[in-house]
């Protein structure tokens, strides 16, 4: 098998809240959010994975940091078996963020915010090229801005050039948002709820779009969702996350036929099917994702677990091989189900 | 959809206009007509822009001044609201029917307390006394599972689901015969929309509520509603009882809003797309206003628009399901949608 394209090892990222000063005089502890805690996962090329999970679970801060946008504080992060950022101690080799980048793209959520509204799309789309010193010559510039729209489904190209984001309808922002990513020839696309802020149908585009991508460039994808329904149609393994943990992770169709997890079973029964002759009984867990500051003992998911043994309170559940691939972090798992 | 009972609602031929500052005319509604019977869930369906909105701003003569409702009758209890002069249509918002608008963020009022903000539209209408308005505030706030300990908290200090509840509980205050949700979850993690829609539903039941839910969510509609309205462009492309308009729908574009949306059930492949973009309502198509988009598109298509006709016509099975469709298609046997 290659080599991965992306290795996480362990990652952990906390955020120190500021504290009042009553409470320094008081030398309360220092609280943190521990928005990513121990979590390690491998992307293959030209492989989609699916992070889901609710707000607050973690999900944005993973792709933040695998880009540079946070600094993780604990952990690994390997880009084709380089270390990302800075020489690891006991040396070996790394690359730079700005050398990752050109790599590496990310695409947010909201065209309606991730656009310079000054800016007209050929500048939106050839900035990356300029701030990393590529493509020179206006010719060659030129070129690869029309092929990268062209790539993001705009059609022709240069109808689009001189255009400003206001202009243009949500679908058409978020294709310029994928195109000044495609610009660069990134290996890597991290998207982070790309379609959420769509209507149906132009969400359907985008999601045609990032599998013909995949499949036409081989590129690796990490799609970040909320929405299990979304996953079906595009990811090849799907992880599921709660409180900063992977609680369940293997390959989409498996996890979803037979989920593992009761968080991936609860969320999974939440789905709404679109068609009235199949509703199902939906098992809805009670309250809130718990605050990460105050993570519970035990299994993080145990108060608001159905299915909770009183080992569960005190015990923080390993991932367990369920079958090749899949896993799942759950006492109640047995290997081979 | 019992055929027996009265309609609460009965929309008739509702068209409403709106004047641009340059003096455009645009078309917002045209010729839309759906009914709401007592304790039924309704769904209006579409893109953004096609009408939704308006049509329930119609409905509750909320709209901004720059619109005007031209043509059609809104019966309510067979009263056609409409025709109410404006102290009289106060009686009917709130106590008879009442909105939960989108964005419940924004909704709320920031500088008053949840409870405060309830009790308020109770005493606007002179309903009860302070003092057993705030009972009914607690109850209200019961009912929709906020606990009392959080009532006099201020809308920043809640979740996005609880505000939400919170405006359900507010909706709910004048005791209501029917509800408008303006998408009620389209902010909210799966879980809480799972949280709001059970809520919905167990209020329904409690009440015996009618609610017409505004979404572009396919997936919502099928788990929440009897019967769905399909919009596109302002006017009903599709409309009738949810289960069949979902397994035989008879409008292409209802074929492939449900084509574009992801299933669970049925993992990989393409999703269909729908090429275009919605029309714009100053400049509407001078035919069938989804006849540009349309992957069946015939030359009568872009002359003519396509008359609501019952499905029925076509499949004498579907006369009693007041299946209804505005397109060609229908009239036209030979070349029957699939």
């Amino acid at each position: 098998m290659t080599p991965p394209i992306l290795e996480i090892r362990k990652l952990e990222k906390h955020f120190e809240i500021r504290q009042s000063l009553t409470d320094a005089l008081r030398r309360q502890p220092q609280k943190v959010v521990r928005a990513v805690d121990d979590v390690s996962f491998t992307l293959a090329k030209g492989e989609v994975l699916a992070l889901v999970g609710e707000s607050g679970c973690g999900k944005t801060t993973i792709v933040r940091t695998l880009i540079g946008l946070e600094a993780p504080t604990g952990g690994e992060i390997l880009f084709h078996g380089q270390h990302v950022g800075r020489a690891p101690r006991g040396g070996g080799s790394f690359i730079s963020l700005k050398q990752l980048r050109q790599r590496a793209q990310i695409i947010f959520q909201d065209p309606y915010e991730s656009l310079n509204p000054r800016a007209t799309i050929f500048d939106t789309v050839a900035e990356p090229l300029v701030v990393h010193g590529l493509a020179p010559n206006p010719a060659e510039r030129v070129e690869r801005v029309r092929r990268a729209l062209e790539e993001a489904g705009l059609r022709p190209a240069q109808d689009y050039f001189l255009r400003y984001p206001h202009e243009l309808s949500g679908g058409q922002r978020q294709r310029v948002v994928i195109g000044s990513a495609m610009v660069l020839d990134p290996e890597l696309i991290l998207a982070d709820e790309p379609v959420s802020m769509l209507d149906v149908s132009i969400r359907a585009e985008i999601l045609n779009l990032l599998n013909a991508l995949r499949r036409e460039r081989n590129i690796s994808i990490i799609f970040i969702t909320h929405d299990l329904g979304m996953v079906g149609s595009l990811a090849d393994r799907l992880a599921v996350m709660y409180l900063g943990r992977i609680v369940e992770i293997g390959p989409t169709a498996e996890v979803l036929t037979n989920p593992q997890h009761p968080y991936t079973k609860a969320l999974l029964s939440v789905v709404p099917v679109p068609n009235p002759r199949l509703r199902k009984p939906r098992m809805i867990l009670q309250g809130e994702t718990p605050n990460p500051i105050d993570i519970p003992p035990g299994c993080r998911f145990h108060p608001r677990c159905p299915v909770a043994i009183e080992a569960c309170k005190v015990t923080d559940p390993v991932c367990v091989t369920v079958h090749d691939m899949h896993e799942a972090a759950c006492l109640l798992v047995q290997p081979g189900a | 959809m019992n055929a027996t009972a009265a309609p609460l609602l009965s929309v008739r031929g509702l068209g409403t206009q709106f004047t641009t500052v340059e003096g455009e005319v645009a078309t917002a509604l045209e010729d839309v007509s759906f009914e709401v019977f007592p304790g039924q869930t309704v769904g209006l369906v579409g893109e953004s822009g096609c009408g939704k909105t308006t049509t329930l701003l119609s409905i509750m003569r909320l709209l901004p001044v720059t619109a005007r409702i031209t043509t059609g009758q809104v019966l309510f209890r067979n009263t056609d609201l409409l025709r109410l002069n404006e102290r009289e249509m106060r009686d009917y918002r709130w106590k008879e029917m009442s909105i939960v608008f989108q964005g419940a963020m924004n909704a709320l009022n920031p500088v008053m307390t949840v409870s405060e903000q309830i009790a308020e539209a109770i005493l606007l209408h002179n309903l009860m006394e302070r003092t057993s308005a705030a009972k009914r505030v607690g109850q209200l706030l019961d009912l929709v599972g906020i606990a009392a300990a959080r009532k006099n908290q201020y809308p920043h200090q809640y979740s996005g689901g609880m505000r939400q509840r919170a405006m359900i509980a507010m909706a709910l205050a004048c005791q209501p015969s029917l509800l408008f949700a303006d998408e009620p979850t389209t902010a909210l993690d799966v879980m809480i929309q799972a949280q709001i829609l059970e809520l919905l539903q167990s209020i329904q039941r409690e009440l015996g509520l009618a609610i017409v839910l505004v979404t572009h969510d396919l997936g919502v509609v099928a788990e929440m509603c009897d019967s769905v309205v399909v919009m596109y462009g302002g006017k009903v492309a599709e409309y009738g009882p949810a289960d069949t308009v979902y397994n035989e729908p008879q409008h292409p574009y209802t074929q492939r809003l449900l084509g574009a949306f992801p299933d669970l059930n049925k993992p990989a492949g393409a999703l269909a797309t729908i090429p275009g973009t919605p029309p714009r309502l100053n400049a509407l198509p001078p035919g069938c206003r989804f006849a540009p988009r349309c992957h069946r598109r015939m030359d009568v298509c872009d002359h003519n628009a396509p008359p609501i006709l019952p499905v029925a016509a076509l499949r004498p099975a579907a006369a009693k399901s007041r299946h209804m469709a505005a397109c060609h298609l229908l009239q036209n046997p030979g070349t029957q949608p699939q």
